[in-house]
């Protein structure tokens, strides 16, 4: 796949923007694991209304995309059994690690937290071997 | 009321950075996390993209006294490195690894209505519930 610099670096800076956003107005963080956790490991509250608004503009954000473009690509890199397995990973992995690439990966790393850089780190450099390893194996 | 229109607004923007990225597709991401194939810089760049706004601007924002429509800023108050933190990185990792989805782009593909982006969507959810069951109920009771 070619590189896409141009949609990298915008996209990149949008999702720095709504971060700001978020923080200056809100005084909240920006990451999806924590927002989504929210709405659904407890029976959600009128205190989650801000989550839940905030997926639904994921989602408004991908339509938008989606209707000036002509569609939304995405081309899936694992079998169904898999995508269960990994999605069970990164629920799990996101709870007990307190977040994802956007709250530590974005907004943690902004605060200058030791603990997102460490996480950061950790999550992306597993990713790698796991990709690695399952190329090896031919899955 | 004001917080809850900017959630919306910021919800949108993000939407569109991960799209306008293509971090929605996973085929991107692989492409990222395989250093040994044709390397795909593009994920580097939507981070050094995100942190170009958000490394100076949050210290600023930080030295407030209060978020402009909030009484106080909700921040993590973690502030040493544990067990929990880097299993959970690792698990997440793996689960990144084998799927190219992390949390934000798996919810906002949901638009697309593919069954597998539903299903994948569906796991993580139930290993969030699940995560948190073992926490409140398991490892309460045989503290």
């Amino acid at each position: 796949m070619e590189i896409n610099w141009l949609g990298g670096i915008v996209g990149g800076v949008l999702i720095g923007i709504s971060s700001v956003l978020l923080l200056l107005f809100n005084g909240r963080i920006a990451g999806i694991s924590g927002i989504v956790g929210a709405l659904v490991v407890n029976k959600p509250t009128k205190d989650n209304l801000w989550q839940m608004l905030f997926v639904i503009g994921l989602l408004i954000g991908a339509v938008i995309y989606a209707l000036s473009q002509g569609g939304l690509q995405i081309q899936m890199q694992a079998s169904r059994s898999m995508l269960i397995v990994a999605g069970l990973l990164v629920g799990v992995g996101t709870r007990l690690g307190s977040g994802c690439t956007s709250g530590h990966g974005v907004c943690g790393i902004a605060r200058r937290s030791k603990r997102s850089i460490a996480a950061t780190l950790v999550f992306i450099v597993i990713a790698m071997l796991t990709v690695y390893i399952k190329q090896a194996l031919g899955l | 009321m004001k917080n809850n229109f900017i959630a919306l607004i910021a919800g949108i923007i993000f939407g569109l950075g991960l799209t306008i990225s293509e971090m929605v597709n996973p085929a991107r991401v692989i492409g990222f996390l395989n250093v040994t194939g044709n390397w795909d810089p593009t994920l580097a760049l939507v981070m050094g993209g995100a942190l170009m706004i958000t490394l100076p601007l949050f210290p600023f924002i930080l030295k407030r006294s209060h978020p402009v429509f909030s009484d106080k800023f909700s921040l993590p108050e973690k502030k040493s490195l544990d067990k929990r933190l880097l299993i959970g990185a690792v698990l997440f990792g793996l689960g990144w690894g084998l799927a190219g989805f992390c949390p934000g782009p798996a919810i906002t593909a949901l638009v697309t209505l593919s069954p597998d982006v539903i299903i994948f969507v569906l796991a993580m959810l139930a290993g969030q519930c699940l995560q948190s069951y073992v926490e409140r109920v398991v490892i309460k009771k045989s503290v």
